[in-house]
């Protein structure tokens, strides 16, 4: 019973963290409070599901046409929906007010064009539902192989970041816009890059979550607050942590949901969201706030 | 503060003697305009107490839907056992608790973290409210059945409208609204002036927390059935705070431009696209941001008065140079 609770928290703590990265990117580098993420999730989520259901295209095979689709997907999304903001942003503040009440409109137009296409209900497929055995526990292969991907696609993404020169980029216009246009970086180029990187990274989790959770039209917005939970909790812009706050909320909410109550995951993140906010608000590997 | 001056009593006077026509209406209106003018005022009063907080500061808040139905539901739970006056007052005690949790956890913060706690608070309350009711009273859905009718719903939220205008008049006025824009401008000169900025982002949170609840105690009785969706259906904090911007939150009747057009909108798009009343809500919203960031005040204000933008660069500029040296 532990070791499945730990091992089901530890997969789904992956998955949060994986999607918390591409979060990460969009607000670390694009200066983007993008509201409508955990939509771009469920989307994939969702496209997953027809091409398993009714083209036969497997969810490993369909990531390959997905990434590249929601990459081109979120490219558009900054350059015609965004770029007028930053353009009439006075200051970072102004920003991140006006995508916030952007993307807030986003989110609203994604869940209805969702809603009339699939209608409330909760939706899953079959793909490698047999049970492993792992140090005793039984679970799931579908588990184990988004586990699997996650670790590799984050892995991947980290070594973008470090050892690239856009990478570089991406972290220097992170630090500091102004500077990072002295060394002859394209901010705006680079701003685009990483929503657009983080916004393949999100669809990338939708298309890994889908194969072992039920999803709803709805669950976007609980997937935009707990990516947004473990960006906080791991400190703005930093991938370990994010990686680390993502597997605790994860444990934990597996923990609280085999032994006290299924109905009070959302109430255990928020708790945790509470105890950040409360004790270390900068994040758990975060430089103190100036 | 200037009680008992002209230009205190002036505008206090105008007001009484609208509210007071306006108590007339359901004489002279059939049911359905009654039904429609309920939704308008209700309306009025969230967008209204919405800006209250929200216009000043620039903290945007997601979360109206859950003072709201904070108030519903206590109408809901203790409707048949208390008096309703003080029904409404358990509502207002109920609605402050939270809004007191919610403030002095976030808004010591930067306005981020109190934007991202709200817009998840309305998800944590429905559920922790079903759990409740799945778990602890085994029964999902409760019935209200109160001896009110329409036209008292209709009273109360007038009378209830009044007395929050009044407060936004008297506020903007008084020291504690003078800090509030100072705030706005700028909280690191708020600070210097020797504000105690927290504590006053969190008192007004809470006062405009607890017109947001006492709207919901109000108007619960309308729908006779209440369940934690019905209640807490994010839908009604997102058209808050279009009508808020459309209008203009920095104005005390600024929300009330955009509450009249778009209650109405709402209602024809209800009724002929309710499949895809969402995606319109969006598109509208959308519209408002993209083409109107002040809203209907703000278009007015930058055609009258171009003497004023001359200061607010002003203060954009310096803004600049601090950020530039941070």
């Amino acid at each position: 019973m532990l070791s499945y609770a730990i091992l089901s928290g530890i997969t789904l703590g992956g998955m949060y963290a994986l999607v918390a990265m591409g979060l990460t990117l969009q607000y670390g580098v694009s200066r983007i409070m993008n509201l409508a993420y955990g939509e771009l999730v469920i989307v994939a989520s969702f496209i997953a599901f027809v091409f398993m259901t009714t083209l036969g295209i497997n969810p490993i095979v369909g990531l390959l046409i997905i990434i590249p689709l929601s990459f081109a997907l979120n490219w558009a999304i900054y350059r015609i929906l965004l770029t007028p903001l930053v353009a009439r942003a006075k200051n970072r503040g102004m920003l991140e007010v006006d995508s916030i009440l952007a993307t807030f409109g986003l989110l609203f137009i994604v869940q209805g064009v969702l809603l009339v296409w699939f209608g409330g209900n909760y939706y899953s497929y079959d793909f490698m539902n047999d049970a492993v055995d792992v140090f005793g526990a039984a679970i799931a292969a579908n588990r184990l192989v988004a586990l699997g991907f996650a670790v590799v696609i984050g892995l991947g993404f980290y070594l973008i970041l470090t050892r690239t020169r856009i990478g570089t980029a991406l972290r220097a216009v992170a630090v500091d816009p102004t500077s990072a246009r002295l060394v002859a970086i394209d901010v705006n180029f680079a701003s685009c890059f990483a929503f657009a990187l983080g916004g393949a990274v999100a669809a990338v989790g939708g298309v890994l979550v889908s194969m072992f959770l039920t999803f709803s039209t709805s669950m976007g917005v609980v997937f935009t607050m707990k990516a947004l939970i473990v960006v906080i909790m791991g400190g703005v812009g930093n991938l370990l942590g994010a990686l680390i706050a993502g597997l605790i909320l994860g444990v934990a909410e597996s923990l609280v949901a085999t032994y006290v109550d299924p109905g009070l995951t959302i109430a255990v993140t928020y708790v945790i969201f509470l105890l950040v906010l409360l004790i270390k608000p900068s994040g758990l590997f975060g430089r103190a706030a100036s | 503060m200037s009680i008992l001056k002209p230009d205190f009593i002036k505008p206090v006077a105008i007001g009484a003697v609208i509210f007071a026509a306006l108590a007339f209406l359901p004489s002279l209106v059939d049911s359905y305009y009654m039904s429609l003018a309920i939704s308008v005022v209700s309306f009025a009063v969230l967008a209204t107490a919405w800006s209250m907080f929200s216009g000043p500061t620039r903290y945007i808040s997601l979360a109206t839907v859950v003072f709201f139905g904070i108030g519903a539901y206590t109408v809901a739970v203790l409707g048949e056992v208390l008096a309703f006056p003080l029904v409404l007052l358990c509502a207002g005690l109920a609605g402050t608790v939270v809004a007191l949790l919610v403030g002095f956890s976030t808004l010591r913060l930067a306005g981020v973290y109190f934007v991202i706690f709200t817009f998840g608070l309305t998800e944590l309350v429905r559920q922790v409210v079903s759990w409740y009711e799945v778990n602890v009273t085994r029964e999902m859905g409760r019935y209200v059945f109160l001896d009110i009718t329409q036209n008292d719903i209709y009273w109360q939220l007038l009378a209830l409208f009044a007395v929050l205008l009044l407060t936004g008049f008297v506020l903007g006025r008084s020291r504690l609204g003078f800090a509030l824009r100072i705030i706005g401008e700028d909280e690191t000169v708020a600070k210097h002036c020797g504000i105690d900025v927290t504590r006053v982002k969190v008192a007004l949170f809470v006062l405009s927390a607890l017109f947001m609840t006492l709207t919901g105690a109000i108007i619960a009785p309308r729908w006779t059935y209440i369940d934690p969706v019905i209640a807490f259906n994010p839908m009604l904090s997102f058209q808050v705070v279009i009508m808020a911007l459309l209008g203009g939150p920095r104005r005390l009747l600024g929300p009330l431009l955009g509450v009249i057009p778009l209650t109405l909108l709402f209602e024809v798009l209800t009724a002929s696209f309710p499949n895809h009343f969402s995606i319109l809500l969006g598109c509208v919203f959308m519209v408002i941001v993209y083409l109107l960031p002040g809203g209907v005040v703000g278009l007015y204000e930058k055609y009258r008065a171009p003497k004023k933008r001359t200061l607010s660069t002003d203060t954009e500029t310096t803004r600049k140079s601090e950020e530039k040296t941070a």
